[in-house]
């Protein structure tokens, strides 16, 4: 029930939240040289100004600005971001078959990101200002600062090209047609070094926040009546300190959600990944804004349904949060 | 001056200004030591670094300076790093003081308009924004600060909140001080600091952005920036590694150099949190 109500309540929040994501889109697209029409007719090698008036008022794409405002939200409710020019297809179909990898993506390099960071923070907070910590701090402040882009080209160098352990790029092995376990096993080795390139910097930052989360936590009394009882070193660690250290971390997770679809976006370039963020590059070299802003569009219900999710996670984390608090 | 002087004890401010000002001179030295146009080609291509003592760090797959796009390159990123951090901070200082300020429905507006740019992907969003108004570099520099206010916004506005019930603000409010003197010139100064701070994280991320906008070959094509020779590099990056390598260290040095700059000035000012990493 607990859960129930802060599930509404969020989704109470997000609503608005959409809707000026919905009406920025639209103020965007009236700046934008030309529209949809402008875009088909070039296309079709066509300069009647007639046909191309007649197709407006088809597509609701003449009129005053409200009328077509209404219009765009209209066909936006129902899911209907429209038709790309350049691959001859309704944009949700497109964005559809592209969005798995991404997510797979996604998922691999926050789940990695997550596990290693939390590791290896609580290791440079067992060893505080000593040489580890020092050493742990230091690496972090570089992966903060490499472009991620150039070290997936490293990786490429290094592991694919010098020492041949592994593909330079794309999802699967199309020409070998592995099927069952054997294709899995191929995308799983396909995707470590796209995983480990857009998880470096998140596994940066868990690295910090657990580390300053987890000297936070180890101050408290609690963490002293725990030892008094005679609690062993790692439980007192794993099960008091850790569970509230993970807090702070599971928040970062969700406002890291649309960050890391950014990073995907140079990431499945680098590597040839057959995802959204590919997709969203292919559509500005196109110049196909009807595909750019149903990317938008879907990126940021993701990110939305992301934040639902972390949301639910932490309630379960912390009984103390209620729908009202 | 005493905030200098703390500064002057933080090692990782000392490192990072070393390193800032490495690419500093590079910038300032760049039409001195390479008068001729980084992106004409100079010679044959694929030159290997130290083959050729008219190319000290060889040339690229077209037979470019290497040397002298990274160079120029430099005045790129510290040019876009610039002036998409005043953007962003100017922009992140006016929503946050108005919303902290007035409270109530304006606060609740803006909020919202936050949380909604918040929640659209900023570099996805950066795309668009490419894709209409163009890749030309001063309005690159412009969009990118216009994809990275929230957080400065969100920073004023808490410290608004904290300040504005203040006695000193009470004080104004009785000598019947106008509403935009109060917030720019009384709270504004006492709201700042960490602002200032955060702007070094803006300035790293505004140059990484920018550096993936160039690599995927969405910045501007008229001047040398480094993650256009990235991308140069990336096509011959089995015979020639060093064309992609070399400026991605350059990028890695001055974002690391911001950076540290910035957790020295987070440690001069906060000397409390010091110890506590």
């Amino acid at each position: 029930m607990r859960i129930l109500r802060l599930a509404l309540r969020r989704l109470a929040v997000s609503l608005p939240c959409m809707l000026i994501i919905l009406l920025g889109l639209f103020l965007l697209l009236q700046l934008a040289p030309g529209d949809a029409i402008d875009a088909l007719m070039g296309q079709m090698g066509s300069s009647d100004t007639a046909l191309a008036e007649t197709l407006r008022q088809q597509y609701g794409l003449g009129g005053g600005v409200a009328t077509r405002l209404a219009v765009y939200l209209f066909n936006l409710l129902r899911l209907d971001l429209g038709f790309s020019v350049a691959y001859n297809q309704p944009v949700l179909t497109v964005i559809l078959q592209r969005l798995p990898v991404t997510l797979l993506l996604m998922v691999s390099a926050l789940s990695f990101a997550f596990a290693a960071g939390m590791v290896v923070g609580v290791l440079a907070a067992r060893r505080v200002n000593r040489w580890p910590d020092t050493l742990i701090s230091m690496l972090v402040l570089i992966f903060y600062a490499t472009p991620s882009f150039w070290i997936g080209l490293m990786g490429i160098l290094i592991f694919a090209v010098k020492l041949n352990w592994l593909p330079s790029g794309g999802i699967s092995d199309l020409s070998a047609g592995f099927t069952g376990l054997r294709l899995v096993l191929d995308t799983a080795v396909h995707l470590i070094l796209p995983t480990m390139t857009l998880a470096l910097i998140y596994f940066a930052i868990y690295v910090r926040i657990t580390r300053a989360s987890m000297l936070e936590v180890m101050t408290l009394d609690f963490i002293r009546t725990a030892r008094a009882k005679g609690l062993k070193e790692g439980a007192v660690l794993v099960r008091h300190a850790l569970r509230n250290a993970l807090l702070p971390m599971v928040t970062i997770l969700g406002l890291q959600a649309g960050a890391m679809l950014g990073g995907a976006v140079v990431v499945e370039s680098v590597f040839t990944l057959p995802g959204l963020g590919r997709l969203a590059h292919e559509a500005v070299i196109q110049r196909d804004l009807n595909m750019l802003l149903g990317i938008v569009f879907m990126s940021s219900l993701l990110v939305i349904a992301i934040n639902f999710i972390v949301d639910l996670v932490y309630a379960r984390i912390d009984p103390r949060i209620e729908a009202n608090g | 001056m005493t905030l200098l002087k703390s500064l002057a004890r933080s090692p990782s401010a000392i490192i990072g200004a070393v390193l800032l000002l490495i690419v500093l001179v590079m910038a300032a030295s760049a039409g001195w030591l390479f008068p001729n146009d980084p992106l004409s080609l100079a010679g044959r291509p694929l030159q290997a670094p130290f083959a050729n003592p008219r190319f000290p760090l060889g040339t690229d797959s077209v037979g470019r300076n290497v040397a002298a796009q990274l160079f120029y390159g430099a005045r790129t990123s510290l040019l876009i790093g610039l002036i998409s951090t005043v953007v962003a901070i100017v922009i992140g200082i006016v929503v946050g003081a108005l919303a902290g300020f007035y409270g109530r429905w304006i606060d609740t507006a803006l909020m919202r308009v936050t949380e909604a740019f918040q929640t659209v992907p900023s570099f996805i969003l950066l795309l668009l924004l490419v894709v209409i108004f163009g890749s030309h570099i001063e309005t690159l520099a412009l969009t990118i600060g216009i994809v990275s206010w929230t957080a400065p916004a969100r920073l004023t506005r808490a410290e608004f909140l904290t300040l504005r019930n203040r006695e000193f603000v009470q004080a104004c409010r009785g000598l019947g001080m106008p509403n935009w003197r109060i917030i720019f010139l009384e709270i504004l100064p006492n709201a700042l600091p960490p602002v200032i701070v955060y702007a070094s994280v803006v300035m790293a991320f505004s140059i990484l952005l920018e550096s993936a906008l160039a690599f995927l070959g969405l910045s501007d094509p008229n001047v040398a920036s480094w993650g256009n020779l990235i991308a140069d590099g990336r096509r011959v990056l089995r015979t020639a590694a060093y064309v992609a390598t070399l400026p991605g260290l350059v990028i890695l040095i001055t974002v690391l150099s911001i950076s540290l700059i910035g957790q020295g000035l987070n440690d001069a000012m906060n000397p409390r949190l010091r110890r506590k990493g």
